[in-house]
């Protein structure tokens, strides 16, 4: 990439395009490159032609915030689940948990973990912007980001875990958590019933995003094909 | 969070009762507009950090502040609107939006 800058706003000039849009009309609409792509294309460039930063460093950052993934966050749970004294120090110290499970604690912003119980739920929001474990749980999802989240999550928050299927009984207490500043919250999900037979990767499997969030419980084991009586 | 906060005249432990500053401030404000005003408690001492709402404006965020996790009764946020009496909402603020009340 020397001298020869694309200005046209994807850098892939391959010298026969395939202009998709001859066949396809709408394709020129549905690929249009909205405002603030163009704006993030245009400083990236800049970067780059300023020697501040290469094409392979930004690559290389992308690559590593695709690399983290919910899975990181199940098998913590997993561990906690199946280990009491490594729940213990999920919660006393996570960082530290987080490093001895091989997870990059590094790069974490200061975690907590919240516990749910039988008599407590917790259900983490960020009301001001999107902030999110991503060191443990990857990229937030689109709807965690959005207004109707963000601003219903505070106000009624068991309706909106209703509508993600999930109901609370009266008795337990609903313990939501704006992560306004520098922590960011990790939600242990409850171990799901009738799990005791599963190793600990298969009760990874359970944990899902959204149980990490709070949205959810953690998957109910999936029934396996026992003997007929269901006594 | 076993750390110490600092400035101990000033600090705050788990079960001080709070109040939320009623300030309006324009920028990069970490105090969400749904709490100011409202009395809370101290349900946990995060520890100290550069006071973001300087760092956002090229400052060094310095002298740190002191962060804590306050909590709410959701009927004291949202009145007779609140959906349960059980529940309840906590926000991580730092030292200098809150007052004990």
């Amino acid at each position: 990439m020397t001298g020869d800058h694309d200005h046209n706003g994807h850098g892939h000039a391959h010298g026969h395009d395939h202009d998709v849009t001859q066949h396809d009309p709408e394709a020129a609409e549905r690929n249009k490159v909205p405002f603030y792509g163009q704006r993030m294309y245009a400083i990236r460039e800049l970067l780059v032609e300023k020697g501040i930063l290469t094409h392979a460093e930004i690559q290389a950052e992308i690559d590593y915030m695709e690399s983290r993934t919910p899975a990181n966050g199940a098998r913590l749970v997993a561990r906690a689940w199946v280990d009491p004294a490594f729940k213990q120090r999920l919660l006393d110290n996570p960082k530290a948990a987080c490093a001895e499970m091989g997870l990059d604690a590094a790069s974490l912003t200061e975690l907590v973990v919240l516990e749910n119980t039988d008599r407590q739920h917790h259900l983490v929001v960020c009301t001001l912007c999107s902030c999110y474990p991503r060191a443990i749980l990857g990229r937030p999802p689109d709807w965690y980001k959005s207004f109707a989240y963000r601003s219903r999550a505070v106000v009624e928050p068991r309706a909106v875990m209703r509508e993600f299927g999930t109901e609370l009984a009266e008795d337990v207490e609903v313990r939501v958590v704006d992560s306004s500043a520098d922590i960011r919250y990790l939600v242990l999900p409850r171990r799901p019933e009738h799990t005791e037979g599963l190793s600990e990767e298969e009760l990874a499997a359970l944990v899902t995003r959204d149980s990490m969030i709070g949205v959810t419980e953690a998957r109910r084991a999936s029934p396996t094909p026992t003997p007929a009586s269901a006594a | 969070m076993g750390r110490v906060v600092s400035g101990a005249s000033q600090a705050l432990k788990p079960g001080d009762r709070v109040r939320v500053k009623d300030q309006l401030r324009a920028g990069h404000v970490r105090t969400p507009a749904y709490v100011r005003g409202k009395l809370g408690w101290v349900e946990r001492v995060h520890g100290e950090f550069r006071d973001p709402e300087k760092l956002a404006y090229g400052g060094d965020g310095l002298p740190r502040q002191a962060l804590y996790m306050v909590g709410f009764h959701q009927t004291d946020l949202w009145q007779p609107h609140a959906e349960s009496r059980r529940d309840n909402l906590y926000v991580d603020i730092y030292a200098h939006w809150l007052e004990r009340a």
